[in-house]
């Protein structure tokens, strides 16, 4: 008898033409869109990536940080560190800002991980702190007023400022598609296998052999690593930089944890999902203010408690569907099951 | 004398942050949970007392009659009927319904206050000092927060290790199913424990609110500085989280003489040294 597994279904291949038809329609997207849809897709993208990432971080990992804005903020700071003093090409410098991120993280992985649990989400928080107030002291960078991006380094980039547009927005699409696929990839890995089996159960995982904290370091680094890329991305499309919007609590790690929760944790389906939900919410009701605020904190921790598998969740409970091909089923060979 | 001033001026304020941490430990030690609305709950308390204080006529430290009941009852009902339900297995309830009620909290303070800075008069003990020798001056109201400082944490050593009701806070921490087995009601045991770390905040909101300005965005901070008191003093030993305070008020001090921008990055990095070299905490429990 022949078995083999499988990672496709119906809904999957459904899900990935259907993706891939969306992807076709977004690249074409400065050919139907102004540039305020732009500007807004690629904040949606922005969005869509910090989820995926936490989401890889807390929903996998089981690792809840809630001081991911460390990350946003270095890659934003480092951005503007090799555009502004070494003259480094802002296309060039976001890879960049990624891979220097990853390296810092290593050291701090070393120290939040002597933190368990609860005091790991905070250990996170200071370190993130940490970040903002060093950031306010680099004069070079304005110190605690921020600097903004020369004219000429923005020019650089590329002659007319509608073809900018469209470059940062083709950026920040081939972000959040390289993002997803890189998660993509590493779940359907031997290491995704680890990761679920350290979410489904971590004494269950070391039983069997993973190394629960290496997987784990693993995990953070290359969130990391992504999450420094997208505010380096982030920053170059706003073009300021300050320690208190580079290291914002609220808007890179609140807003990413109520996404995340809103769309459902622990599928890769769940932070599109939440963006979604969250840039529907904000551009009816952004009018509201500090309510607005008030009423997404409330939603999420109705979801929690509630429905804490969040909207996907429901939807997979309900239909069982699966956009990307990643969960693995054993498939017996038609004749043998015949035979069986 | 310089120097032992600034080291003086530490440590009463570190009495302060110990009094952030008190409660935290006490959460954390009765039902494994960390509150990120800890420092939020402390910045509410200081806007309770500005109510008290302008509807009723009374002082601020009168106000406490009023302030500490009223947050304990908070905790009581936050803890029944929200928090009750995050408790378990899974560590993302509690951390993410705490965080929810951060935001709500802070926006909540900003709509009903605005952003303004605020601060409570405290009338003449605000400026009264001491002498204690040639050139070392210690204001009465720092000196007050300390002594109370070291009666809350005093307090809950002895309602912890002397009363029926810290046998139940023990009895249900060291294993919920077995106390609830002996006749103790869980929630209710939980419910009590967060009164009481919310009438804990109460008092700490209210120095909080005298000593300096605040405003709603302040929670985040003081939440953060009670952590790191917590874990420079060692998991599960209130006389521990006293003396963490103590040196992260200490480090900020130093660190604020050096360099005004220096104040709370020298906290953290206390912090952070004491995370590296012994990540225990320096005054652990010993759990035998």
């Amino acid at each position: 008898m022949s078995v083999c597994v499988a990672f496709a279904s119906r809904s999957s291949r459904i899900g990935m033409a259907v993706c891939a038809a969306g992807l076709v329609g977004l690249v074409a997207a400065p050919l139907w869109g102004g540039r305020d849809d732009l500007q807004l897709l690629s904040e949606v993208y922005a969005y869509v990536a910090l989820a995926s990432l936490w989401n890889l971080l807390a929903g996998y990992a089981g690792l809840v940080s809630v001081g991911q804005q460390a990350y946003v903020g270095l890659g934003a700071y480092i951005l503007f560190a090799l555009a502004i003093l070494l003259g480094v090409s802002p296309l060039w410098a976001i890879p960049l800002s990624g891979l220097i991120a990853a390296a810092v993280a290593v050291p701090v992985a070393a120290l939040v991980f002597r933190l368990r649990g609860h005091y790991f989400a905070i250990g996170t928080w200071i370190v993130a702190e940490v970040f903002r107030l060093l950031a306010s002291q680099v004069s070079p960078l304005g110190g605690g007023s921020g600097t903004s991006l020369p004219a000429a380094v923005i020019v650089a980039m590329a002659p007319s400022r509608q073809l900018r547009d469209f470059l940062q927005y083709w950026i920040a699409l081939a972000l959040v598609v390289a993002v997803l696929a890189m998660i993509v990839l590493l779940l359907r890995s031997r290491y995704g296998l680890a990761l679920k089996a350290i979410r489904d159960s971590e004494l269950a995982a070391t039983c069997n052999g993973i190394d629960v904290l290496r997987t784990k370091v693993l995990v953070y680094i290359v969130t990391a690593f992504g999450t420094a890329m997208i505010g380096a991305l982030i920053f170059l499309q706003k073009l300021r930089v300050s320690p208190d919007s580079a290291f914002s609590v609220n808007d890179w790690t609140a807003f990413v944890i109520f996404i995340t929760v809103i769309g459902g944790i622990g599928r890769i389906e769940g932070p599109i999902v939440g963006t979604v939900v969250f840039f529907l919410l904000r551009q009816t009701l952004a009018d509201l203010g500090t309510i607005y605020l008030m009423m997404l904190g409330l939603v999420a921790i109705l979801v929690m408690l509630t429905a804490p598998k969040g909207i996907w969740g429901l939807v997979v409970e309900r239909f069982g569907w699966q956009v990307f091909p990643l969960e693995r089923r054993v498939v017996f060979d038609e004749r043998s099951a015949a035979r069986e | 004398m310089e120097w032992t001033n600034v080291i003086l001026q530490g440590v009463l304020v570190g009495g302060l942050y110990a009094m952030f941490a008190a409660g935290l430990s006490l959460i954390f030690g009765v039902m494994r949970l960390v509150n990120i609305a800890h420092g939020d709950l402390i910045v509410m308390a200081a806007y309770v007392a500005l109510v008290a204080t302008q509807s009723l006529g009374i002082g601020p430290l009168t106000s406490l009659i009023v302030v500490v009941p009223v947050m304990a009852l908070i905790g009581y009902a936050l803890q029944w009927f929200v928090l009750n339900r995050t408790l378990g297995e899974d560590l993302l309830p509690p951390l993410l319904v705490t965080f929810g009620l951060s935001v709500i909290i802070q926006n909540g303070l900003l709509t009903l206050f605005t952003a303004d800075s605020l601060k409570l008069q405290a009338g003449d003990i605000e400026v009264a000092t001491i002498r204690l020798t040639e050139g070392i001056y210690v204001g009465i109201l720092p000196l007050l927060q300390f002594v109370v400082a070291i009666a809350v944490i005093a307090g809950l050593q002895f309602i912890f290790y002397r009363t029926a009701l810290g046998r139940a806070f023990r009895a249900t921490a060291d294993d919920p199913a077995v106390a609830q087995l002996m006749g103790l009601d869980n929630r209710h045991v939980f419910a009590l424990a967060m009164a009481l770390s919310l009438a804990v905040v109460a008092i700490a909101g209210v120095f909080l609110a005298v000593r300096a300005n605040f405003d709603p965005s302040q929670g985040p901070a003081r939440l953060i500085f009670g952590f790191e008191a917590v874990i420079i003093g060692g998991l599960g030993s209130l006389w521990g989280t006293f003396a963490g305070g103590l040196i992260l008020g200490v480090a900020q001090a130093i660190g604020a003489h050096l360099s005004p921008g220096w104040q709370i990055l020298a906290g953290h990095i206390a912090f952070l040294v004491v995370l590296a070299v012994r990540p225990q905490g320096l005054f652990p429990k010993v759990r035998t």
